[in-house]
């Protein structure tokens, strides 16, 4: 079908005449094609549209009963919560933030590889970033939500929470003081689950217009219509729809970077060992990209196989996300080095007690080494760093970053690392601090560990609803990078095979 | 009902295989002076902008006036509230520092850029618009699939030139959309 032109036009505005072809490639320039085989664009919208249009698996039906179950439970303990008092929960002085807060900050960081992968990786042009970017967005809203339930459920009498953190007077008409690193989180989080929303949305929009296209039925045609609004692919809105995504792009890079770092403020700004440590930013958004893409790889290997999307979400995309992995699980395990060098070399014994007593010495090695007892928590402190200083060194190897099943278990280990490390900074900075006599020892209690159990239900809930729904992959930026979308490539003029 | 009084024409609607058919076509279309006109694509075709003459866009203005009102606005709601309305010292600090009340305006001016980009997208693009002759036209489908479109409406002052412009280029099918 490629259509060959031979004569330039003529360019009387100083535009060459776009449909010049470029030479191809040598070959060992050429890189791995985005989408395999040579997919027609036809192709790629039946391949993602067809998912949410087609009746789903087998298997979703039963994985919704039960994620929707296990959601159902956590919003009847937190009923529970509030109804009885934070004594449900295992905290108490001296470790009164516990679960809670481990659980706020670890969803909000699983959803920073959604904005990287949106955002950052758009900014740098890394164009295989459009195969993975709806559904890590998705996973990023999502996670967002189970994000927000803890902090708001952890002052037990929601209530007052929810009348205290906004910008409102209270009953002696007192404002909130902004001086305070919890008020700035409240607006970080907030503002951060907005632009994701509005960012998914614009991103959402041209693929709900190819949806409501191909909608057969008069119910499908209103909804995916409505939210449309009316998209019809003209070029003079795509350039101002690029020029939007671009700024909505460059707005969520500094939004991303300052969220985590607000939220590492909540801990960095307080006077606790442990705690009270510079490098917490930089090291919690590491940590947070870290773990939101171990969470992208656990989510979407299982959705690439079920769904038959190995053209589009390629190895090289799965390979790609472990280097990512590989770099930053790097930049948490020198992170883990430097505090603990800082907490040393800073010379402050309350610091180097949170360090060594607390948290390094086990009763095996560490401990008999600096003739210290072994630290109550030692096991988790060794827990996070075997699940996120040693297990991503599997990536250097090509072969195991392209072993699907060694992938995905991976990914799960460095979600577990990722909450070790969030309980570690917690709880045993606080569980042991300046005064002995007021030392204790944090255990959870069943409804803890059912309510983190119910978030990730909750997440998938979500999340299966948006596999229903909408589109997974995004159809318009998949075909923008495929040769045949590009008029000046080679295969510009080529129509692809089915 | 009187057919030809309902029949008028809205536009002309040529329809392409591919992006380099209907580039080529556009810059002939942009050469003719045609000036209410349009390419429909599934995606955005790189360097289709200049291909029809399009000036850059201005969405960045209205981000820009977002992240403004959203930067001053944090400033001053903190100083109103901490220093102005209710002054409260706590922990001997002061009432008030840009310091302290810049990481909230900070999120407050991407809060606000944002709903300014989304806001000027829409106005913009004249979005949501719901009703749109093109959609009635069967073919139009697969311009969010994989066929691509230019139209030229009937409003434009060399609407009477457009049929045989079309009809020399790579277009498959040219046919006259009705209102």
């Amino acid at each position: 079908m490629a259509k060959a032109i031979t004569a330039p036009l003529p360019a009387p505005h100083g535009h060459t005449a776009a449909v010049v072809k470029a030479a191809e490639p040598p070959r060992e320039l050429a890189r791995e094609p985005l989408v395999l085989n040579n997919h027609s664009l036809g192709w790629i919208t039946n391949a993602i549209a067809g998912i949410c249009e087609n009746p789903m698996p087998k298997w979703w039906l039963p994985a919704f009963v039960f994620s929707a179950g296990g959601a159902t439970m956590m919003f009847a303990l937190i009923a529970y919560l509030i109804s009885t008092g934070i004594g449900v929960w295992g905290l108490n002085q001296p470790a009164d933030w516990a679960w809670d807060i481990t659980n706020f900050v670890f969803w909000i960081g699983i959803g920073h590889a959604g904005t990287l992968i949106s955002a950052v990786l758009f900014l740098l042009r890394q164009k295989w970033r459009t195969s993975i970017n709806r559904a890590a967005e998705a996973m990023t809203i999502f996670a967002v939500v189970c994000a927000g339930i803890f902090p708001v459920i952890h002052t037990g009498r929601v209530w007052f929470a929810l009348l205290w953190l906004p910008p409102i007077p209270n009953h002696m008409d007192v404002w909130p003081q902004f001086r305070s690193p919890l008020l700035w989180d409240v607006f970080a989080v907030s503002t951060y689950g907005t632009v994701s929303v509005l960012f998914w949305y614009v991103g959402l929009v041209p693929d709900l217009a190819t949806l409501r296209d191909r909608a057969k039925t008069t119910l499908r045609k209103f909804f995916y219509g409505f939210f449309a609004l009316g998209w019809s692919g003209s070029n003079r809105h795509w350039s101002n729809y690029e020029k939007a995504y671009l700024i909505l792009a460059g707005l969520s890079t500094p939004l991303v970077l300052s969220v985590h770092s607000i939220v590492s403020f909540d801990f960095a700004v307080s006077q606790v060992p442990g705690w009270h440590t510079t490098i917490f930013p930089p090291y919690f958004v590491a940590g947070a990209i870290f773990s939101g893409f171990g969470m992208v790889l656990t989510l979407l290997l299982p959705m690439r196989t079920l769904f038959k999307l190995e053209d589009i979400i390629t190895v090289r995309h799965v390979e790609l996300m472990c280097k990512v992995i590989l770099a930053t699980g790097s930049i948490v395990g020198y992170a883990y080095g430097m505090e603990f060098f800082i907490a040393w070399y800073g010379g402050s014994p309350y610091e180097l007690w949170a360090f060594l007593r607390n948290r390094v010495a086990d009763p095996f090695i560490f401990g008999p080494l600096f003739k210290v007892p072994p630290a109550p928590y030692w096991w988790a402190y060794w827990m996070m760093i075997s699940c996120n200083v040693i297990s991503p060194h599997l990536f250097w190897s090509k072969k195991l970053r392209t072993n699907m099943v060694l992938v995905w278990l991976v990914s799960i280990v460095v979600n577990i690392g990722m909450w070790f490390e969030r309980f570690v900074i917690i709880v045993t900075s606080l569980h042991r601090d300046y005064l002995p006599s007021s030392w204790g020892y944090f255990n959870p209690s069943w409804v803890d560990i059912c309510t983190f159990a119910g978030s990730f239900a909750l997440f998938m809930t979500l999340f299966l609803l948006f596999m229903r729904f909408l589109p997974v992959i995004a159809i318009s930026e998949v075909k923008g990078v495929t040769p045949q979308a590009d008029p000046h490539h080679p295969l510009g003029g080529a129509k692809g095979h089915h | 009902m009187n057919m030809e009084m309902t029949a008028r024409p809205h536009s002309l609607l040529a329809e392409f295989q591919t992006p380099a058919d209907v580039m080529a076509a556009a810059i002939q279309c942009r050469d003719a002076g045609f000036s209410k006109w349009d390419v429909y694509s599934p995606f955005p075709i790189h360097g289709m902008d200049q291909a029809m003459g399009v000036k850059k866009s201005q969405v960045g203005w209205f981000t820009f006036t977002g992240g403004f009102i959203g930067f001053f606005s944090g400033m001053t709601m903190i100083w109103w509230m901490n220093q102005y309305n209710y002054p409260l010292v706590v922990g001997g600090k002061p009432l008030f520092t840009p310091l302290y009340a810049f990481p909230v305006s900070y999120e407050m001016t991407i809060l606000l850029s944002a709903f300014g980009t989304l806001f000027g997208l829409a106005l913009l693009c004249g979005l949501p618009r719901f009703y749109n002759p093109l959609f009635r036209n069967k073919r139009f489908k697969k311009a969010t699939d994989d066929t691509f479109f230019i139209c030229i409406e009937a409003a434009d002052p060399k609407f009477a030139q457009a049929r045989t412009l079309l009809e020399k280029t790579a277009a498959k099918n040219v046919e006259l959309v009705e209102d």
